[in-house]
């Protein structure tokens, strides 16, 4: 594979994802504005510290930016047939892939670094760390956005099965993950499973940068493994679906 | 080397057999007819060919690349106006062409001229900033078409690119596609259309059922299909003997069915005149007369059963 040219594939990929996808109403609804009402509805009546609500607020605005769009741009694709138009040409279903992956990641490093820094603004938060915080914001984002795609994987060609699906993931993550109530104050079993949540890491992190207790770099070491893994998974599962959907 | 050929491509559908082990070379510079009713197995194969899918079994080769080993090598020598695609509706028409052009990875400093060029030609360019969103069926598939040629590919796999068009768009599409051939450029052009092929194609090869029935000079095939022409004549008042029909210059077979009598025979015109004078010397009055084109399907098992 030639590197500069596939990146150049990639990028073209990710310029139409942006201007397809992600000014279409359910998006910016469901994706973007439902989630931010859930918080701020969680939120009254509660006297939530200001280290977990900055580090609550900004995990589930990453969280769900990037996986707004990235889990029906395939779904989509099969079903206008666009996709054959796709395939058609010389691409790698990787490269089309990290294409996908790429636009989702703008939207969801944008979408949480704005709400982090008007919440951190507000509160007067200082941000001890701002380079790893940054890194943590491309590498959740990225990993995020990869996980939405591997959800897109579902060979189907009706959006809404993989939105069902994409909900039914998203939410319960969310609550096991620190957004809510910080994962060290959960019973046993939510600790448990807390810890194979990659959001719990971002979560962390953000706390961490803006001062509070916890190590940097094991959670931005395992925020990048899972971003890894689930590249790699979606990659491959995508391969084995991608003839199902032309 | 040809520049395409494809050996004994196999593809099933649930273990039905859509496309059964056919082969056949396309030479450079030539249009290459791909010809069949529908179902025959025509965008399978063409899919096959161009990497879309893969087959079973056997395999094609582009310019004597190996499609299924390097498809990503093989789809840059060419160009594909998929039957079933579509741009993309939210985008311009050069927001389409421009997304083609970075993924062939065309130059930016040449991309802008070449897009305006191709539109112009496809007679696109005064609504080149507009959505696809509003543009007419023959107006997305000269699109289709354009996207396909922004690479400037030697060769181009055309999937039945007239099927359901406005008459003007086809017409532009038709004269553009023997324009790019006197360029020099090798075309594979599906169709189920037995005129088209015989007034644009060198040559042509007929599937059916997923087999390869003939590959020919269209004039060669015309004969064959000539030959299964009819016409259908029905008369008011006189009973006829199928003998009485027989002796009419030109009719080479005669079936009946029901009050009606079918006259098989190469030049229906012909028979026509012949049944008119008929009708008129024995004092018959004709209720009805029709001529039939064969049905694809007919001249294509003709074919087949002339092969085996
Ligand atoms: N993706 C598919 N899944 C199942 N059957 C298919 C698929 N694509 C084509 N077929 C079947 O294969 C046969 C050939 O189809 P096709 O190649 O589209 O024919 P043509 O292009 O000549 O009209 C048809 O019987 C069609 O129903
Ligand atoms: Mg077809």
């Amino acid at each position: 594979m030639h590197y500069p040219s596939s990146l150049r594939k990639s990028i073209a990929i990710a310029r139409k994802d942006l201007r397809v996808y992600y000014g279409k109403g359910p998006v910016v609804i469901f994706g973007i504005l439902l989630p931010f009402f859930f918080f701020f509805s969680f939120l009254i009546g509660r006297n939530m510290p200001p280290l977990s609500l900055i580090s609550g607020l900004g995990g589930m605005a990453i969280w769900f930016t990037a996986t707004s769009i990235s889990p029906v741009i395939a779904p989509m694709e099969t079903r206008t047939r666009t996709l054959e138009r796709l395939v058609s040409m010389p691409i790698s279903v990787s490269e089309m892939l990290m294409g996908d992956i790429l636009a989702s990641m703008a939207v969801g490093a944008v979408l949480s670094t704005i709400p982090i820094s008007i919440i951190g603004a507000i509160l007067n938060l200082n941000l001890v760390h701002f380079f790893p915080l940054a890194l943590g914001i491309v590498m959740a984002s990225f990993c995020f956005s990869a996980i939405g795609v591997l959800m897109s994987a579902l060979p189907t060609d009706t959006p809404s099965d993989v939105m069902m699906l994409a909900l039914l993931i998203k939410f319960p993550v969310v609550f096991v993950s620190g957004v809510f109530i910080p994962a060290g104050n959960l019973p046993g079993w939510g600790r448990l499973i807390s810890r194979f949540s990659p959001l719990t890491y971002f979560v962390k992190l953000v706390r961490v940068s803006f001062g509070g207790t916890g190590q940097l770099w094991v959670n931005l070491g395992i925020l990048a493994l899972f971003a890894i893994f689930s590249l790699l998974l979606a990659v491959f599962v995508h391969k084995r679906t991608l003839p199902k959907r032309l | 080397m040809s520049a395409i050929e494809s050996r004994k491509l196999v593809k099933e559908f649930d273990g039905l057999r859509a496309v059964d082990e056919v082969s056949f070379r396309v030479e450079e510079g030539e249009i290459f007819g791909f010809l069949g009713p529908n179902g025959a197995g025509k965008t399978t194969t063409t899919r096959m060919i161009t990497g879309v899918i893969k087959p079973n079994s056997g395999t094609a080769t582009i310019e004597g690349i190996d499609v299924v080993q390097n498809p990503t090598a093989a789809k840059e020598k060419i160009g594909i106006a998929p039957e079933e695609a579509n741009a993309y509706l939210d985008l311009t028409a050069r927001g389409n062409m421009n997304l083609a052009g970075e993924i062939y990875g065309v130059p930016g400093s040449q991309l802008r001229n070449k897009v305006d060029d191709l539109l112009a030609a496809f007679g696109l360019l005064d609504r080149s900033d507009s959505k696809v969103k509003g543009f007419s069926k023959g107006m997305k598939q000269r699109l289709i078409l354009a996207m396909a040629l922004i690479n400037d590919p030697g060769i181009l796999f055309l999937d039945e690119p007239t099927a359901g068009l406005d008459v003007e768009s086809q017409r532009l599409i038709k004269d553009r596609i023997k324009e790019l051939n006197e360029e020099g450029k090798t075309i594979f052009l599906t169709t189920h259309d037995i005129a088209e092929a015989d007034r644009l194609c060198d040559r042509v090869a007929v599937i059916n059922r997923g087999k390869i029935a003939a590959i020919d000079s269209p004039e060669r095939l015309k004969t064959t299909i000539k030959s299964t022409q009819s016409v259908l004549v029905s008369f008011s008042s006189k009973n006829f003997q199928p003998e009485d029909l027989r002796v009419l210059e030109g009719v080479e077979e005669i079936e009946k069915e029901g009050d009606k009598w079918r006259l098989y025979g190469p030049e229906p015109g012909k028979i026509i005149e012949e049944v008119v004078n008929f009708a008129r010397d024995e004092g018959g009055e004709i209720l009805s007369l029709n001529t039939t084109g064969p049905s694809l399907e007919e001249t294509f098992t003709h074919l087949t059963k002339n092969q085996n």
